[in-house]
């Protein structure tokens, strides 16, 4: 086999042995199966939930609340940080409220915005915005003031009408700090996202949900599939955003 | 010589106020004849980038006046600039950064590839085009900003040390392709370098600046060497040796006062 091959068989099998192990060390009574299932039976837990249709409607609703509150806190984010980095007077307004709001763990508002929004979808979207938002306002600001003065010489130069500016100096300009701030924020909502679905679990939705009453219930494999699901959640998003970053940044990829 | 395409008179630039109060710039008057190109030497520090800059519209002047002669076409640009290095948009290709003056000038798509292309070619990039400028090498680099700034088309060129983050080699193949491109066009053009010898090579009359602030120390006509000229075979002649010596020995007083005041 060649080197590549090579290495590419140890990355599959690496993790299948570590199941093989475990599912050995289940059947052999090594590993107490009240608080670790074995593979096979997590397996089967997850079969069931996805053929009664129990597992879809938990990720769709997941998927829901992160989108929106995705979106709705990026694209704010974005608008704020561009005029923030381009004007010295906003920045000067804005700046000691974001740098206020910011440390704040955004879990710890998720009462207050249970109150303005309602236990439903309205407030874990909210606290999945408010994450994604000041880390927005902050990488875009930042992005957009560290383009190189000499690219604004070289747009007035040729002269560059501001709608212009914006589309072929400014925007392409941020770009990559913007997406370096979507790739956190994208951690950030997951985790707050799965925190609010525990708390607030009174639309008995979401993954986080999911883990949450397989606790209480003591139902130990179910909450094994909520781990595994909402780890895949993760890391399909983020490679969901890194293809779009690859397709609107290609000068940093090519 | 015609009507100046270019006129400078008693230019000034004073930066900061009160006690740091420097003047970069003082009494700059030239004039510029079309399709001339001239040099302009001096010490760093000296303003002939300030100089520059005031002539493109990038910075105002604290007194003194400035006129470029409109051409018959008014769609034209007045100017375009090619800077001392990372002025292309690491963002686009290369063929969208040597087309960018036309964008901006609302012109198609088409139009501008096909107007682009022959320069891409003189350049000898076309097999790069759709390469970003990170993927190119310095003088690559500086290839597509010179292409960028003739694409353009403007009244008058102004470039500011192109050159100077390139070794040996390569600013002597550029100097030959700046004069090959130029032969095409006769664009009138403002250079400025802090090389004695690049000067020589390229202009028709070379200014002499003075250290700070930036004064016109002489001008001296470049005629001995007919044009199209070659960079590297000029070097080997023996006037280009002597106009080398008689500019420096005027240079050198400027940078050892420089280098007092920077002392003081």
């Amino acid at each position: 086999m060649k080197q590549v091959n090579k290495e590419r068989a140890l990355t599959i099998l690496s993790p299948l042995a570590v199941l093989a192990v475990w599912q050995l060390a289940s059947n052999m009574g090594l590993v107490n199966q009240r608080y670790v299932p074995s593979p096979v039976t997590i397996a089967e837990a997850g079969w069931s939930l996805a053929v009664s249709g129990e597992l879809g409607r938990h990720i769709a609703a997941s998927l829901r609340r992160l989108f929106l509150g995705f979106a709705l806190g990026a694209v704010p984010g974005m608008a704020i940080g561009i005029v923030m980095g381009l004007n010295r007077w906003v920045r000067a307004i804005v700046d000691p409220l974001v740098a206020a709001l910011y440390p704040i763990p955004k879990i710890a508002i998720l009462p207050l915005l249970m109150l303005a929004f309602g236990l439903g979808d309205g407030s874990k979207v909210a606290v999945v915005a408010m994450s994604v938002l000041f880390l927005t306002i902050i990488n875009t600001s930042v992005g957009v003031m560290e383009i190189d003065r000499i690219y604004f010489d070289v747009a007035r130069n040729y002269g560059t009408p501001w709608h212009r500016l914006f589309g072929r100096v400014i925007l392409p300009g941020a770009l990559p700090s913007i997406f370096a701030g979507l790739r956190i924020s994208l951690g950030v909502s997951l985790v707050v996202l799965v925190g609010a679905e525990f708390v607030n679990s009174t639309s008995r939705s979401g993954i986080g949900y999911l883990i949450w009453t397989s606790w209480e219930t003591l139902v130990v494999e179910k909450m094994f599939v909520g781990i595994i699901v909402i780890t895949i959640l993760g890391v399909v998003t983020t490679f969901l955003l890194r293809e779009v970053e690859r397709r609107l940044v290609p000068w940093r990829y090519d | 010589m015609n009507a100046p395409k270019i006129k400078i008179d008693r230019l000034a630039k004073v930066f900061g106020e009160d006690e740091r109060r420097t003047t970069a710039l003082q009494d700059f008057t030239l004039s510029v004849g079309e399709g001339e190109f001239v040099c302009v030497v001096g010490p760093s520090g000296c303003g002939k980038t300030t100089m520059l800059r005031i002539v493109a519209g990038l910075e105002k002047s604290s007194s003194g006046s400035l006129a470029i002669a409109p051409g018959a076409d008014k769609g034209r640009p007045q100017n375009a600039m090619v800077f001392q290095e990372q002025g292309l948009f690491p963002w686009m290709t290369v063929i969208d950064n040597v087309a960018y003056g036309l964008e901006m000038r609302g012109i198609g798509k088409r139009e501008r590839q096909e107007r682009a292309e022959p320069f891409l070619e003189m350049i000898g990039l076309t097999r790069f085009r759709n390469h970003y400028p990170q993927q190119l090498s310095g003088g690559m680099r500086q290839r597509v900003s010179i292409a960028r700034a003739f694409v353009a088309d403007p009244e008058i060129l102004l470039m500011d040390e192109p050159f100077a983050a390139l070794d040996a080699q390569n600013k002597l193949i550029m100097q030959d392709e700046l004069l090959r491109i130029w032969e095409g066009t006769h664009k009138t053009v403002l250079f400025i370098t802090h090389a004695v010898d690049e000067a020589i090579a390229l202009g028709d009359r070379i200014v002499v600046m003075t250290a700070q602030p930036g004064r016109i120390k002489a001008i001296v006509p470049v005629d001995q060497f007919p044009r199209p000229r070659k960079a590297v075979e000029l070097r080997g002649d023996p006037r280009f040796g002597a106009l080398q010596l008689e500019i420096w020995r005027m240079l050198e007083d400027e940078v050892r006062t420089q280098r007092l005041q920077a002392k003081s």
